[in-house]
């Protein structure tokens, strides 16, 4: 028995050089692509944990900043407690109706025109900048209420959240068999029960990652808030509707146009507490996924 | 935000009808309750944009009324009452178009490492590094771009503008660089960085469509990694190639804050990407605290042309992918 080498060239040995080369150096720029990317989070992370972390202390995230931007020290208690209470009323909104509105899409509207409609334009409400929503708030709310508070700026991020909620819930409600619908079915539940009791728990970690993702970048929204909430500086203000507020990311954009380096340190700081909450809440919502769920949110 | 939205399963299965009297399930009313609190859930999404559209047209109307087609025009001068848009709109097209043309190739790259090059278990944990990106607000983008970048990005500015003094059109792109480092281009820069996580998973999710008969079929006839991608999963991924960048570039002209800080603030059309200009959401978001009256009004109505922008963008990259699905649906 004699083995012959093959006349064609079809293991990778065989092919002409040039297409080899060609190859190498295409995969040598899609790894190359990977780490372009990974440049400026590496610079940004790294300097935010740099400049910022070595004001950061409870003082920081309790006291009021200084009476003047010059001076040094103080904290950014007023936009720690705002940043906590309108992405939370922001959450508490747009979470239970941005589930309910997955619901009709996914368990009532199906392929009906109206569900279609309805979720062709949450896509493209995904899509609506957030200076706009700001806009409309203060056009909607804010002019007609005569003051900004922190609901206003509630309000703003939660019609940014809510697009968001709708489609998660919709896609995740998508991967739930309907064998489990036949089985409560069978079993005499209602519509309604069989949603509360067997859809939803079995969907339920893409759709809590997905609102966790929601509420991540909500958090870290500038542009919704500008016109709506006010800046609050010298106390911290609890009170959704009484009086203006602040937000961290308003803090941050503020200061870091300063020229007082102290009010800079300040921004740093604020910016290191908000990837912190950012990143938090990314991180939690990825575990939920990994422990609990099969597929990932896609924002 | 699937471009290629998974295949819908069937309509849920409806509860089985026709049963009468003592056989019906309880809770006929809760369940009544809960699908009109559903449906009303779901009209919220038209009901809000509606009100979107609505209050931002009202309270801008004044301005479209006293410019009329002047919005376009290149006068953007609040103390003479003169509120042309066209620095402005140039400016928002400006630093979009920049920042697709530095964030589509890097993420196209990082997409074919995820699908195509990368070991298996190394796909999720890069894909969350990416997503970090995305996660980071946009304000702290600024604060970064506005504190330690536009510096070394001044200094690269001088010695680029001067390198192409004699080359013709570039010596004007590049003529007159921001000395504060604040220009188009910074602009561009860090509104591509926020863009390459979403411009990322989009196409990513379009590469990972690439039927494996077709890669198989592709390596089956000797073709190398770089000749498959090439000849089986670019051809296969155009359609939704296409609508991922134009979502990309929808989210870039609406990106604010940053955008805010870094693009220089001045209101002139200029060919000097390095130089300073102005976008729509930037120029809301540092005049909107100071406008009263007419100048107000023009703000909000800056909102209404970069709304209009973003939804024609929008709906049209929906458009290529309907298309797109319609066709490859026809050939598999």
């Amino acid at each position: 028995m004699t083995t012959t080498a093959p006349t064609l060239g079809l293991t990778p040995g065989h092919r002409s050089r040039s297409r080899r080369i060609k190859n190498v150096i295409a995969t040598f720029f899609i790894v190359l692509a990977f780490f372009v990317a990974l440049v400026p989070l590496v610079f940004i992370v790294g300097y935010v944990v740099q400049r910022g972390s070595n004001l950061f202390s409870w003082d920081f995230l309790t006291q009021p900043p200084p009476f003047s931007a010059r001076l040094p020290g103080g904290g950014m208690g007023p936009a720690v407690a705002g940043t906590l209470i309108i992405t939370g009323a922001a959450a508490l909104m747009a979470i239970p109706l941005g589930v309910l509105g997955g619901i009709y899409l996914n368990e009532y509207g199906g392929k009906k025109p109206l569900a279609r409609v309805i979720r062709f334009l949450a896509e493209v409400m995904t899509g609506v900048p957030s200076i706009v929503m700001g806009l409309f708030v203060y056009t909607f709310i804010v002019l007609n209420t005569e003051q900004k508070n922190a609901l206003a700026g509630a309000i703003a991020l939660a019609c940014l959240m809510l697009p968001i909620v709708i489609r998660t819930t919709d896609q995740m409600l998508a991967l739930v068999p309907r064998e489990l619908r036949e089985g409560s079915y069978a079993l005499g539940s209602r519509r309604a029960r069989t949603i509360r009791t067997v859809v939803l728990p079995s969907a339920a970690a893409g759709i809590v990652s997905g609102a966790l993702l929601a509420v991540a970048r909500a958090a870290g929204e500038t542009a919704p808030l500008l016109f709506t909430v006010g800046l609050v500086e010298d106390h911290t203000n609890w009170s959704l509707v009484h009086g203006i507020n602040s937000a961290l990311p308003l803090e941050i954009f503020t200061n870091a146009k300063s020229l007082f380096p102290p009010a800079q340190d300040r921004a740093w700081t604020a910016a290191f507490t908000l990837i912190l909450i950012v990143f938090v809440f990314t991180i939690v919502a990825r575990l939920v996924t990994t422990f609990f769920g099969r597929r990932t949110a896609v924002l | 935000m699937a471009v290629s939205a998974p295949p819908r399963p069937d309509v849920p299965p409806a509860p089985p009808a026709r049963l009468s009297g003592s056989d019906r399930p309880p809770g006929r009313l809760t369940d009544r309750l809960f699908q009109w609190a559903a449906l009303g859930a779901g009209l919220l999404v038209l009901v809000i944009l509606g009100l979107i559209i609505y209050s931002t047209l009202d309270h801008s109307w004044a301005w479209f009324q006293q410019e009329g087609f002047g919005i376009f025009r290149d006068d953007w001068d609040p103390a003479h009452g003169q509120f042309g848009a066209g620095a402005m709109i140039y400016g928002t097209f400006l630093v979009g178009f920049i920042a697709l043309l530095i964030s589509v190739p890097v993420s196209v790259g990082i997409a074919l490492f995820v699908t195509e090059v990368a070991p298996r278990r190394l796909r999720r944990p890069v894909i969350y590094t990416i997503d970090l990106l995305a996660a980071i607000p946009s304000v702290v983008y600024g604060l970064w771009a506005f504190l330690v970048l536009r510096q070394p990005l001044a200094d690269i500015y001088s010695s680029v503008s001067s390198a192409t003094g004699d080359i013709p059109i570039l010596k004007t792109l590049f003529a007159e660089p921001s000395v504060t480092g604040l220009s188009y281009m910074t602009a561009g820069i860090v509104v591509a960085i926020m863009i390459t996580p979403i411009i990322t998973s989009l196409t990513r999710e379009v590469f990972a469509t690439t039927p494996t008969p077709l890669r198989e079929a592709a390596y089956g006839l000797g073709a190398t990694r770089w000749e498959m991608i090439r000849g089986a999963v670019f051809p296969h991924s155009r359609g939704g190639f296409v609508s991922a960048v134009m979502i990309g570039f929808g989210r870039a002209i609406g990106e604010t804050i940053a955008v805010a800080l870094v693009v220089g603030s001045v209101q002139q059309i200029s060919p000097h990407v390095l130089g300073p200009g102005d976008t729509l959401a930037a120029i809301v978001a540092n005049q909107f605290g100071e406008a009263t009256g007419v100048y107000q009004s023009a703000l909000i109505g800056m909102g209404v042309v970069l709304l209009a922008f973003t939804l024609v963008v929008g709906v049209s990259a929906r458009y290529v992918v309907a298309r797109y699905d319609r066709r490859m649906g026809a050939v598999s």
